[in-house]
This record gives structure tokens, C-alpha cells and sequence, in this order.
């Protein structure tokens, strides 16, 4: 056991943990952010998407001692207090969902994607994405609002 | 035969006897005091439909009547600030229908959505339900809301003319208040203050006729959509409560292992843990999920493991084996017309084939969970399950409880797909609690909701069908070994038919999935009726419309002949292919574009034409025609489980291939509303002919294996 400091959306906490403990279980069950959620804790789904040092990363698999003192943006800190991100706010404009379980993680992965690609074509998506699983199946209207997304965020830059 | 047909058949807790007696008037009388104690009064509609009615539509339970009665039954309250709260027994695992019953309710009501509030799947708050499975929500759920939310508009006009003592004809319902001729208006809010009504739906409540519906066929946006785009929204794994602890469970290490010896003094002298060991349960409750994982490694144990068992290759004869011995081999599934042997005798040309469908997994994201904790010898479980009430007998007589001392509360889910009509996890969580003396949390590790819970059935279909000199079917026979009897009935005229369902005990456990076995036999009987087309040289649309009647199934399949360009693919290379069938009471038809790529079959285009009767919600209903499609792709193309000696071999995400982004082809979805007729069953059917529509158009490129998922034998 040691203890890490984790700067999860601006603040630092302290943690005792391993490091190898998953960020993920951290995030959730230390911080009591359940926004990122479990979904095959082998990086394989994309449920658990955050933000490290502001690139897309799977929460499940990032271990807390590679991520200590590092930047981590999760689903809670992106919006503008009742204000959405634009990516949230296209996803609930296209209702890119149906259980809605894998949305923050899309969401999450679709910010970081839009920051390396910021005009993605739909085989971009398919390419950048493909750890990232809806099992709904609504992949075309992810596409929709991440293109929708894109467009709005093109516009107002 | 569809008469007869269950609502559910392929069920697999359906085989375990079902213990309780249910008095619909009791719990009712109970329901309505609590409920309108605890709301402070107000207006309470109570409704149900009568199980004789569900009979009489030709959906009752099939096998001697030991279901509950009054299942569909729901309340409906309003307070004295007009706001409008629904108890129903449904649960929302993403098909949309915490929205499209909202939408329901303030058609009826004439109240609008952000009015509604739905208390959903409670068993101390909601009316028991039998569960949500079967795409029965909005054929018979929503009739029941309608029901109960045109009472209360019609009580709460009745209360206004009572009040102006005006003509009861010179008011209506609008926007929440009732309004007169007069002039006069007063919100349901004020009508309902003070009052402890109750009323029962009358047998002739006036319903809105469907060319009048308002809220009820626009696209209103998901209720609840902002919850989900931003994590709020706590699905069972999210539940916390205080001084809550983590469980794990000791597997074991093959299907049908028995521990025969168990060591867990390491696991013990961890701090704060807790060791359960009763019976063949083997599990661990830790502070913190790391610890947990820890104790749980740390419990050791030898385990018998049976010898001889089943695997994905042997699968498919054991199953016929396994049938031959079996009594009920050939019972409920059997129709039989006109006399087959002889015109197998008589027929010009037979064409006989037998297929192979492998057990798949549902895989939804968010896996098996349950939240339980004790308080004062009841237990409160929070899990996942489309059987809240199910569960509650389950949890209940696995501690000796009366069902009474259990609650089990179902946050909206993170999808099912018929995969979590068990509830082996809730039993686990509180076991573990139990012995705790503190709440715990058990989550499924994706290996074990992979081998812990349960399949889509596999399968053995042999299908044989003979036609005359002029190419028309003369008989039609279809054996179906174990995939279930969902989609069995063939929807073709043909006068001499033997179609036989053979009940199999299934090496793995095996329940419900998305569209239960329609799919595997809608895939078989499409197939077949495209191999008899191609031999006799008839377009396969002109085939399958010399041997349909049913206009419902015409017009769905000539509309994506149309819509498709059927028979000419849009690009050079390709191949078109086509399917069509009818299940829950809707209709289907699916045109695949496929081509022949070095890396195997690829889908282009897929043109899907769906009719469910009226359409509630266009938008939520083509969200799950697209996703019902691309549910589909997996089973067609990649997916299945492959196992040996009792363990699963690929159950892991990186593993078990499911559909990605990258395996998505555009989909034109065509919806067809027919608000002359009622709605039907739609999250399910929309799954049925992609499997068939890929593997017929795939015959252009070589001869199709006859077995799922689908590959052009080498």
C-alpha cells in the first residue's frame, strides 16, 4: 500500500491504494464517481472512457500508479454546470442511445477524438472507436452526433 | 398453432415450478391505502386488465393456468399540484419505455410529459407484473395506462360539473384543467386537493381512437436523456449505500464442479473480510473491491469436475441425441396439416436441409449487479432483472422469507436483451450481506456474466419441402431441436405441413433472448424457401408472394422489394438478398446488399421494412428497428460461444466478437403505421430476417453453409 495523489476534474485527492489498483475502482468506489462505468474491466468496451492528461483512455485498465499526478477529466466535470458540452448536448439531440450505459464513455471517447480529429469521417469513427461498444446498436446515430458535434464545434471556433 | 403459441416459450425459468397463488383484490386494496396514505391524498385510478381478456385475445399462458392473475395491472395518482405519478411493474432497460408510456398516459390525460413521473419496478410500490419481456409493453401495458388515465379524465370531469354543477357534455380535459363552454377553467391540481378519491376503471372508459392521438405518434425526446449523456443516472453497479461493502463469489472452475474441499483460513486473516461457505456458494464481502479480489484468490478450493460433457463441436448431435431420449421430444411445439407423406410421395422436386445455430451470449453492458442490505429480518435488493417480482419469489424462498419481508427495486438498466430474467445475483448479494451484517454490492466480472449466466439457445433444424410441376410448395416439414418454438409456424400457404418442436435438456443453461428462437427459425425457413426459389428458377419475392395471404406480410415484403431495387444490387459486385416474416404480432421484411471481400462477406446496405400497427413513437420505434438490425449482424455473421469440459472458451469481451462500429452498414429503416390497427410487439422482430437476408444474398458468391453464423463453405 502507498498513497497517490490523483487530480481527477481540477482536484486532488489523496488515495491509499496498489499500483496496480484499477483508476476505474478508484474513481468509482474511493471518489464515488459513477459516471465512468464497468463494463468489461479488460479495456475492451469503452463504458469507462475518461479523459488522462487529455486523451481518451480506459479507465478499467489505467492503473493508479501510472496515473497518479496526471490530469483525469471524467463524465462528471465536463458540462458547464447545468450548461452540457456540445458532445453531450448532440448525443441527447440525435438520442444517440437506448440504455444509455455506454453514453459516457462515448461521449468521453468522442471528446478525445474530436481533439486529435476534428473532422472525422464516418471511418475515422469506425477506426478510433473501435473499442467502444454499444450493444443497443445505435453506432449510426453516435456517427450522427459526433458529427453533429463536430460541426457545432467547427462553427464556433 | 399460433393460437396456442406461449408468450414467452423459450423461457428457462418457465420449466421451474411456479409456487405462488396471487390475489389480485388484496394487494390492490393494500396498493391503493399505501399509496394514497403516502402521497397525501389525491386522486388514485386503479387498473387491470382482466386476465379473461388476455385469454380471450389469444395470448394467455400456456400449461395448465398456474400463472398469476391480473398481471397487467397499474395505478395511477394524481396529487393536488396536478403532477401525475404511474406505478407499474415494467422495468426500462432501454427500450424506450418510460418515455412512450409517459407519452401514453398525457394523450389520455391530457397532461404534458413533464407532468408525468413513472414509478417503475418496485415490488413495494408497483403492481405485480410478471416481467418485461416478450415486446409486451405497449400491446397490452399501455392499453392498461391508457385505461386507468382516461378514468381519471373522465373522474376529474366529473368533479368539475359536480362543482359548477354545469352539464357535464359542455366540459373537456385540456392541458391539464378542465374547461367549460362557460369559460371556466380549474387545474386537475384543485380538483384533486384535498380529496381521497379512488376509482376503478369501468369496463367502458371512452379511450382516444388512434387518428386522434397526440402526444402518442410524435417522436418526443427520451424523458429522462439528460440523465444518461451525463453519468447521472445510477444503474444498479452505481448504488451506494452507507457502510456498503464489496462481494465476490468463488466460482467454480467448470459447469457441474462441486468443491470438495475448502481452505479458507488465508482468506480470513485478511482484515475485515468475510468468508461465506454454505453449501456449493462460496463467497467473500471485503471492504473495497481490491481487497475483495484478493479474498476471494486467497479462498482455496478443490473442485470434482464432471467428465464427459458437451462442447461446441459435439453440441449439435448431442442435442438430437439428448432428444431421442427424451419423453417430451415432439410435444407442445407439433402442427400438423394434411397428409405430408403422401404428397412427399406426389412431389415433383423435394429439397431437404439441416442447419446448425450455435448458443450466442447477450452480452449487456452492464453486467449482472445487486445492491442488498438487511434491515430487521428484510431484505431490500437493488439488481438488475426484467422480473422484479420473479425475483422477489426467488430471493424469498431461497432465506425461507415470506415474499412480503423482500423488496426488490430495479433501477433503469443497462440493457437485458431477455438475458437477465434470473435472479441467482440478487440471491448472491444478499447471502453475502446476510453474513456481513452490512449492505453489499456484488458486480459480475465480465467473465463470469459471460459463464455464469445464461445463452440463446442452440439448435438443430431440418427443414424438408417439395413442390408440384408449376413450382408451388406441396409440403413443407421443419424440425427444430432445442431453439425454441418462437417463429416456428410458417407464415407460407401450403396444404401438407409437419413442423415439430423437440424439447432437449441444453448442456449450458440456456433462456430468453431478443427475438427467442424466431430468429434461428426465421433464418432456416427464409433460407429454404430462397435454395427452393433458385432450383425452380422463380424470383424469390415472386415465390414468397405466390404462397402468402396475410396482407400485413405482402405489403412489408413488397415494400422492401421496392425500396431495395430488388432484384438489382445498387453496385457492381454486390448481391441482394431478402427476407420476411411475421412475430409478436408484427411484421418484417429485410433486403441485405452483400459483398465478397478477401476478409470474408461484407454487408453493404441493409433495407429493413417494418410494420407494428400504430406507431406510439416513431422515433424511439426506429432507434429499435436500427438496433434490433445491428443486434442481428452479430448473430449472422461472427458470433458464438465456444466451449469445452464445462468452461467457455472466449468469454471475454476481446474474445466474443460483438458489433462495433466498423461493422455497420448503412440501414434504411421503412416504418409502416397502420393507426387503423393496434400496436403490436415491435423490440424484437426487426432482429428476425437479417440472419436470412445476408445468407441469400451470399449465394451468389459460392455455396452458404447451413449452420449461423454465416460463412461460404471453402
Amino acid at each position: 500500500m502507498a498513497q497517490f495523489v490523483l487530480r481527477v476534474n481540477g482536484r486532488d485527492h489523496q488515495v491509499d491504494g496498489d499500483p496496480g489498483d484499477s483508476l476505474l475502482s478508484v474513481l468509482r468506489y474511493e471518489l464515488g464517481l459513477t459516471g465512468s462505468k464497468f463494463g468489461c474491466g479488460e479495456g475492451f468496451c469503452g463504458a469507462c472512457t475518461v479523459l488522462i492528461d487529455d486523451q481518451a483512455a480506459r479507465a478499467c485498465v489505467a492503473r493508479l500508479g501510472a496515473v497518479a499526478n496526471k490530469p483525469i477529466t471524467t463524465i462528471e466535470a465536463i458540462a458547464d454546470g447545468d450548461r452540457l458540452h456540445p458532445v453531450q448536448a448532440a448525443f441527447l439531440e440525435t438520442e444517440a442511445f437506448q440504455c444509455g450505459y455506454c453514453t459516457p464513455g462515448m461521449v468521453m471517447a468522442t471528446i478525445g477524438l474530436l481533439k486529435t480529429t476534428p473532422n472525422p469521417s464516418a471511418a475515422d469513427i469506425a477506426r478510433l472507436l473501435d473499442r467502444n461498444v454499444c450493444r443497443c446498436g445505435t453506432y449510426a446515430r453516435i456517427v450522427s452526433a459526433i458529427t453533429l458535434a463536430a460541426s457545432k464545434s467547427r462553427a464556433n471556433s | 398453432m399460433r393460437d396456442t403459441d406461449d408468450r414467452e416459450p423459450e423461457r428457462y425459468e418457465l420449466s421451474e415450478p411456479r409456487r405462488y397463488v396471487f390475489e389480485l383484490a388484496d394487494i390492490d386494496r393494500r396498493g391503493f391505502l399505501r399509496v394514497l396514505t403516502a402521497m397525501g391524498g389525491g386522486l388514485l385510478v386503479v387498473a387491470a386488465l382482466p386476465a379473461s381478456a388476455e385469454q380471450e385475445s389469444g395470448r394467455g399462458q400456456r400449461g395448465g393456468g398456474s400463472a398469476p392473475t391480473g398481471d397487467l395491472a397499474s395505478w395511477l395518482h394524481i396529487d393536488e399540484h396536478g403532477r401525475v405519478t404511474a406505478y407499474t411493474g415494467k422495468v426500462e432497460i432501454g427500450q424506450n419505455i418510460r418515455t412512450s408510456l409517459a407519452q401514453t398516459i398525457g394523450d389520455e390525460l391530457r397532461v404534458p410529459l413533464s407532468a408525468i413521473a413513472l414509478i417503475m419496478a418496485d415490488t413495494d410500490l408497483t403492481p405485480f407484473d410478471q416481467g418485461t419481456f416478450g415486446s409486451r409493453t405497449t400491446p397490452t401495458m399501455a392499453p392498461v395506462l391508457a385505461r386507468a388515465a382516461a378514468a381519471a379524465r373522465e373522474i376529474l370531469i366529473d368533479r368539475a360539473a359536480a362543482r359548477w354543477q354545469a352539464d357535464r357534455a359542455t366540459l373537456q380535459a385540456r392541458d391539464g384543467t378542465v374547461v367549460s363552454s362557460a369559460g371556466q377553467s380549474i387545474p386537475y391540481g384543485d380538483l384533486a386537493r384535498g380529496q381521497t378519491l379512488a376509482g376503478v376503471v369501468a369496463a367502458n372508459v371512452l379511450e382516444t381512437p388512434r387518428d386522434r392521438w397526440t402526444l402518442r405518434g410524435t417522436a418526443s425526446p427520451k424523458v429522462n436523456g439528460r440523465e444518461f449523456v451525463t453519468g447521472r443516472h445510477a444503474y444498479t453497479p452505481d448504488v451506494g449505500r452507507p457502510n456498503m461493502a464489496i462481494g465476490r463469489v468463488v466460482r467454480p472452475v467448470a459447469f457441474g464442479a462441486t468443491p470438495t474441499s475448502v481452505r479458507d483460513e488465508r482468506a480470513r486473516a485478511i482484515p475485515g473480510v468475510t468468508v461465506v461457505h454454505d453449501g456449493a456458494f462460496i463467497g467473500v464481502v471485503a471492504p473495497n473491491e481490491r481487497v475483495a479480489k484478493q479474498a476471494a484468490a486467497a479462498v482455496d478450493v478443490q473442485w470434482d469436475v464432471p467428465t464427459g460433457q458437451s462442447s461446441s463441436e459435439t453440441i449439435f448431435d448431442d442435442l438430437k441425441k439428448a432428444s431421442a431420449s427424451n419423453a417430451r421430444g415432439g410435444g407442445a411445439g407439433s402442427h400438423v396439416v394434411g397428409d405430408v407423406g403422401q404428397a412427399r410421395a406426389q412431389a415433383a422436386r423435394t429439397f431437404a436441409a439441416s442447419y446448425r445455430i450455435p448458443y450466442i451470449a447477450h452480452v449487456p453492458l452492464e453486467p449482472r449487479a445487486a445492491v442488498a442490505e438487511w434491515e430487521g429480518g428484510r431484505v431490500t435488493v437493488w439488481t438488475g432483472t426484467q422480473r422484479p417480482f420473479g425475483v422477489r419469489t426467488e430471493v424469498a424462498e431461497a432465506f425461507h422469507l415470506a415474499e412480503d419481508r423482500v423488496r426488490v427495486i430495479v433501477p433503469d438498466m443497462g440493457s437485458a436483451y431477455g438475458g437477465k430474467h434470473t435472479g441467482e445475483h440478487a440471491i448472491e448479494a444478499a447471502r453475502l450481506a446476510k453474513a456481513a451484517g452490512r449492505p453489499v454490492k456484488l458486480v459480475y466480472t465480465r467473465a463470469e456474466e459471460f459463464s455464469w449466466g445464461y445463452f440463446r439457445p442452440a439448435g438443430v433444424i431440418e427443414v424438408n419441402a417439395g413442390v408440384d410441376a408449376k413450382g408451388r410448395l406441396t409440403f413443407w416439414e421443419f424440425d427444430n431441436w432445442n431453439s425454441g418454438t418462437a417463429g416456428l409456424p410458417t407464415p407460407y400457404v401450403v396444404p401438407n405441413q409437419r413442423v415439430v418442436f423437440h424439447s432437449v435438456d441444453s448442456p449450458l443453461r440456456q433462456g430468453s433472448y431478443r427475438g427467442l428462437a424466431a430468429t434461428a427459425n426465421h433464418y432456416v425457413r427464409e433460407m429454404h424457401m430462397d435454395a427452393v426459389a433458385r432450383a425452380v428458377a422463380i424470383d424469390a419475392v415472386q415465390f414468397r408472394l405466390a404462397h402468402i395471404e396475410d396482407p400485413r406480410l405482402r405489403a412489408v415484403l413488397t415494400t422492401a422489394a421496392a425500396r431495395s431495387g430488388w432484384p438489382h444490387p445498387s453496385r457492381p459486385g454486390c448481391a441482394l438478398g431478402i427476407a420476411c416474416g411475421t412475430e409478436k404480432g408484427s411484421y418484417v421484411a429485410t433486403a441485405a446488399e452483400v459483398s465478397n471481400q478477401p476478409s470474408g462477406l461484407r454487408v453493404e446496405r441493409l433495407v429493413v421494412v417494418f410494420e407494428a400497427g400504430a406507431i406510439v413513437n416513431p422515433d424511439g420505434l426506429k432507434n429499435q428497428t436500427e438496433g434490433a438490425v445491428i443486434q442481428g449482424l452479430g448473430g449472422a455473421l461472427f458470433e458464438t460461444i465456444e466451449f469445452a469440459d464445462g468452461r467457455i472458451l472466449n468469454g471475454t469481451m476481446a474474445q466474443y466478437r460483438v458489433p462495433r462500429f466498423k461493422d455497420v452498414p448503412p440501414v434504411e429503416v421503412v416504418l409502416i403505421d397502420r393507426k387503423d390497427l393496434p400496436s403490436a410487439g415491435a423490440g424484437e422482430t426487426p432482429i428476425v430476417c437479417v440472419a436470412p437476408a445476408i445468407g441469400s444474398a451470399a449465394r451468389a458468391f459460392g455455396r452458404v453453409a447451413p449452420r449461423l453464423p454465416i460463412a461460404l463453405e471453402s
